[in-house]
């Protein structure tokens, strides 16, 4: 696993490389990843124990199914019997799993399904997450948008007619400060009616200001809640520090933000520990913070085709949709969101049965939303795609996609109070 | 008797005593609950309303029914009194139906926050119509605060699970001055003509109507519940036994001094 991601850029400096090389191969030189680094905020929470003692003793062979149709006959979903619905043992019931699911949804959130767009607005990075194609090592055309460039971009957004809007930065301090994202989300506050963040995680001051600006959701993913894989996958940077991202999302809502989101990038670790771990994490969070919203998203790591041995962990849409099925039977009341890197059909799919929200009119790269949206030639630079997406649906079409299979496309239901 | 029987809201009459809650929302709905229905007050959440051209959920509100904005989406009582002020610049009126929810899960309603938000509205003009866990103490805490009808919810709302809360409504009905109103949870109606017959003023539903099968033809179910359930109300039920049956010649008919 170690090694799949690994990729030299020829422009690096030998000393650069060795560095590099040196952090993948010696782990003696990497920071220790559950240590916190100066100006880290550190709560007092007991949700991390909570969600990692259930991590720690989940083996998903103990289900088979008797304890699957159990748990679909029960009317309210026990964490015993969500880690039953997230087991191989489950598989077989898919069509059963998803027939509750579909119910669940209905009865929470009726036939609609919310739609949204990320902008991205930097993405320099200092982290080195393996894995990422905006890290520090790889050699992409870097960029961060000026205020005028930002208020462009989200005038041909609004144009469209969206009207929630996730803003989104690599993660660098230095470049993307928190005053710099806070001057994003006061001109998105003008253009949009709901506005998220998916930023580095912040301390709860500097959340409680971003709050002020404008934004009210924030999004953190864990990436993967197996420390022993995260330490070999994030080799450098603030990203590297475990406990300091996990308290991200109770931060935010300490600092005053209505919403938080959650996901494992699934295929990282152990998808099933880490589903388990995800839903756990919002479980667990809204006990002790009732009023707030929460939802979950599901990116994964694909399988090669005809080659499973490669990564065996790699997570197939069978087992996505096993996945949601169980967050949904398991927590009917939260959000739940299906990115553009799923397929068309995949999407047109999952929204009958447990999504709530989709993106649409998507770009994942920096300042390419006119040349995108009106097909004007862009005059400016622009910065290159964290990754490429499936589905490049924009609203109209996605709008009308969902009414067609006899769902109500929502394009808001929230107010800033 | 029909005609003369009147819902009395705030110094507002109205024949009908179906209100269509919000949440599900669809054009098709909203046709269904007035016409097969007859539904003369529709909520309408403010946070929905929030939105730009295609979408606007005012714009499917035909003309003569009376608007009732709710707070959904507040988490305390300063939140509700600020969506209610928006409500009322966005032209929606007077009418606000105060929903406010610490609890993203089961949606129940913040009574002592309700209070508070009541107390604030109903003295900037509003009329006020407050969601409320059934508690006696707190319906009457909520008519001091000026509120003109107090709505106990009937089991979790969008649950379909009749009236749970049944026996503690029975009490507000008894005891409270105020049209009670019974939300949420309503899903068949049946249960909808039995709060009726315990003497509810009025049933708001959206759910039943908008997970149902055919939705003209059980908004139509509706009404006709709702109205039977007032008549029988109106009538004055007859009595039941709970155990064995009466005899109707007396066993001591024969006594004779």
């Amino acid at each position: 696993m170690e090694n799949q991601f690994f990729i030299d850029s020829e422009f690096l400096s030998p000393e650069a490389l060795e560095k590099k090389h040196r952090l993948e191969t010696d782990p003696s030189f990497r920071k220790n990843c559950m240590e916190y680094l100066p100006g880290m905020e550190q709560i007092s929470s007991d949700i991390c124990e909570k969600v990692m003692e259930q991590w720690k003793t989940y083996d998903d062979s103990n289900y088979t199914a008797k304890e699957v149709k159990a748990a679909l006959e029960h009317k309210t979903c026990s964490v015993e019997d969500f880690k039953a619905l997230l087991s191989p043992a489950a598989e077989p019931f898919l069509e059963q799993m998803a027939q509750r699911a579909r119910q669940e949804t209905s009865r929470h959130f009726g036939n609609t399904v919310y739609l949204f767009t990320p902008l991205y607005i930097a993405n320099y990075c200092e982290n080195y997450c393996v894995y990422c194609g905006f890290n520090c090592y790889n050699h992409i055309k870097r960029m961060k948008l000026t205020m005028e460039q930002v208020e462009q971009e989200m005038k041909v957004i609004a144009d469209s007619g969206m009207e929630e809007i996730l803003i989104l930065t690599g993660e660098s301090r230095a470049q993307s400060d928190v005053a710099y994202i806070g001057e994003a989300c006061k001109l998105a506050r003008k253009y949009f009616r709901m506005v998220g963040l998916e930023i580095y995680p912040v301390n709860t001051e500097e959340y409680r200001y971003l709050h002020e600006c404008g934004a009210d959701y924030v999004t953190v993913f864990q990436e993967t809640y197996d420390v022993e894989a995260y330490e070999k996958l994030h080799l450098l940077g603030h990203k590297r520090v475990w406990p300091y991202r996990f308290d991200a999302q109770e931060r935010a809502l300490m600092g005053g933000m209505r919403g938080v989101a959650f996901s494992a990038l699934l295929g990282l670790s152990d998808f099933r520990k880490d589903a388990l771990a995800s839903a756990l994490h919002v479980y667990y969070l809204q006990r002790k913070y009732p009023s707030a919203e929460f939802s979950l998203s599901c990116p994964r790591l694909r399988p090669i085709v005809n080659n499973n041995n490669i990564s065996p962990m790699d997570v197939g849409e069978k087992q996505l949709c096993q996945i949601l099925c169980a967050y949904r039977i398991f927590l009917p009341f939260v959000g739940i969101t299906v990115s553009s890197r799923e397929s068309e059909t995949f999407r047109n799919g999952i929204v009958k049965i447990a999504a709530t929200k989709v993106s649409a009119g998507v770009s994942t790269g920096i300042g390419d939303h006119e040349s995108k949206y009106t097909g004007k030639e862009s005059d400016g630079m622009q910065g290159d795609e964290q990754f490429e997406i499936n589905d490049d649906r924009n609203l109209e079409t996605m709008y009308q996609d969902i009414a067609a299979e006899g769902l109500q496309p929502v394009l808001n239901d929230y107010l800033y109070v | 008797m029909q005609e003369k029987d009147k819902l009395i809201i705030g110094g507002h009459e109205f024949t009908s005593r179906f209100i269509l809650g919000s949440g599900k929302y669809s054009l098709s709905l909203i046709e269904a609950a007035v016409k097969d229905a007859g539904a003369e007050i529709i909520t309408l959440a403010v946070r929905r309303a929030n939105t730009k051209d295609q979408e606007n959920i005012l714009d499917y509100i035909p003309e003569g029914v009376t608007l009732l904005p709710n707070t959904s989406g507040a988490r305390n009582a300063e939140e509700a009194v600020r969506i209610a002020r928006l409500a009322r610049e966005l032209g929606c009126g007077n009418f606000v139906k105060v929903e406010i929810m610490r609890d993203s899960k089961y949606l129940l309603p913040d009574n002592a926050e309700t209070i508070r938000a009541t107390e604030i509205l109903a003295k900037e003009g509003f009329v006020v119509m407050p969601y409320m866990y059934p508690d006696l103490n707190v319906a009457r805490d909520l008519v001091n605060a000026g509120a003109a009808a107090v709505m106990p919810l009937a089991s979790p709302i969008g649950s379909n699970k009749g009236l749970a809360t049944k026996e503690f409504i029975q009490i507000l009905i008894d005891e409270i001055d105020l049209p009670i109103i019974v939300d949420a949870g309503i899903g068949r109606p049946s249960q909808a003509c039995e709060a009726m017959e315990m003497g509810a003023a009025a049933i708001m539903a959206n759910t039943a109507l908008a997970t149902a099968g055919n939705l003209p033809l059980m908004a139509a179910a509706f009404r006709q519940a709702i109205e039977a359930g007032r008549a029988a109300y109106l009538a004055g039920l007859g009595r039941v036994l709970t155990r064995g049956a009466s005899a109707s010649d007396p066993l001591t008919g024969f006594l004779h001094d």
